[in-house]
């Protein structure tokens, strides 16, 4: 949560600081979020590879385990093509790549903006931090009427971090790794999913 | 964009191979918390840039709203299903 308010200070600044037009010229030619975005795929890799529990997780699990991810993959994809019913204004091809972020506002933000715009990358931003921040706030309440995937469903992959706490509060610590695992394949999937919606036969 | 995919790649087998040291993990953490944290300050520059977004920022909420809505509950409903068929045994 803490992270999630301090993301939206940094973006928040910068809107601020767009708009008031009081920007050096050099920081505005020049592509400098494309720079960033490389550094941070990188880094973001790193963190994947060098994080021994994860590999240990994964590979302690039985091929049950895959059908979570699975099911989040293919039930955001249908929800949110019924979403796009209700918003003209956006082709099912940009609400499905603001889907794939599932949670992970940070990256399919930038990844959007990158890729298609910076309108679309606000919509990525706001909804995955929504998804986040319900996810925090009625886990309690999915999991009672839901079963114990449901906090691990709406968390996507923000269930190995961010929300993994309240998953392992109210699903059980035995639903921990679940969580841990499905949220470690949606990060992954996250870049090429939404790299895969937004240029695949186009 | 296949340049991203690639970087990604790469970086975990630089982790899987420093992954050794504890600190890695450590000192990776800040560097991609800073790193968050600047390509959102761009993104945000480049929204407060951009009037179209500006005016319309209402209307982008609640687009992402509805989005985030159909994504929580189309994954929870399948979830609920794959629950009571392959986990909810005993």
């Amino acid at each position: 949560m803490k992270g999630t308010l301090i993301i939206l200070a940094f973006f928040t600044a910068g809107v601020l600081l767009g708009i008031s037009g009081e920007l050096p010229k050099t920081l505005i030619s020049a592509d400098w979020s494309m720079y960033a975005l490389y550094l941070l795929m990188f880094l973001a890799g790193i963190g994947i590879g060098a994080d021994r529990k994860s590999w240990s997780v994964i590979r302690s699990i039985n091929v049950k385990i895959f059908l979570v991810p699975a099911g989040i993959i293919t039930g955001t994809f249908i929800g949110v093509t019924i979403s796009s019913l209700l918003i003209p204004t956006l082709s099912l091809r940009e609400v499905l790549a603001v889907g794939a972020g599932f949670g992970y506002y940070s990256l399919s933000s930038v990844f959007i903006s990158e890729l298609h715009s910076e309108a679309l990358g606000v919509v990525a931003l706001l909804s995955n931090i929504f998804r986040e921040i319900s996810t925090l706030l009625f886990t309690p309440l999915l999991v009672k009427y839901f079963g114990k995937l449901a906090g691990i469903a709406s968390g996507g992959a923000t269930s190995m971090d961010t929300t993994l706490p309240v998953i392992s509060k109210f699903s059980g610590r035995d639903y921990a790794i679940i969580s841990v695992f499905s949220g470690i394949v949606l990060t992954i999937l996250v870049p090429f999913m939404v790299t895969f919606i937004l240029t695949f036969g186009k | 964009m296949i340049a991203i995919l690639i970087l990604m790649l790469s970086g975990i087998l630089v982790g899987l191979a420093l992954g050794k040291y504890p600190i890695t993990l450590k000192i990776n953490d800040k560097l991609l918390n800073a790193a968050i944290y600047l390509l959102l300050l761009l993104l945000g520059i480049g929204v407060g840039l951009n009037d179209k977004i500006i005016d319309n920022f209402y209307n982008i909420g609640l687009q992402a709203l509805i989005i985030a809505l159909g994504a929580i509950a189309g994954s929870v409903v399948f979830c609920w299903v794959i629950y009571k068929t392959f986990f909810h045994l005993k």
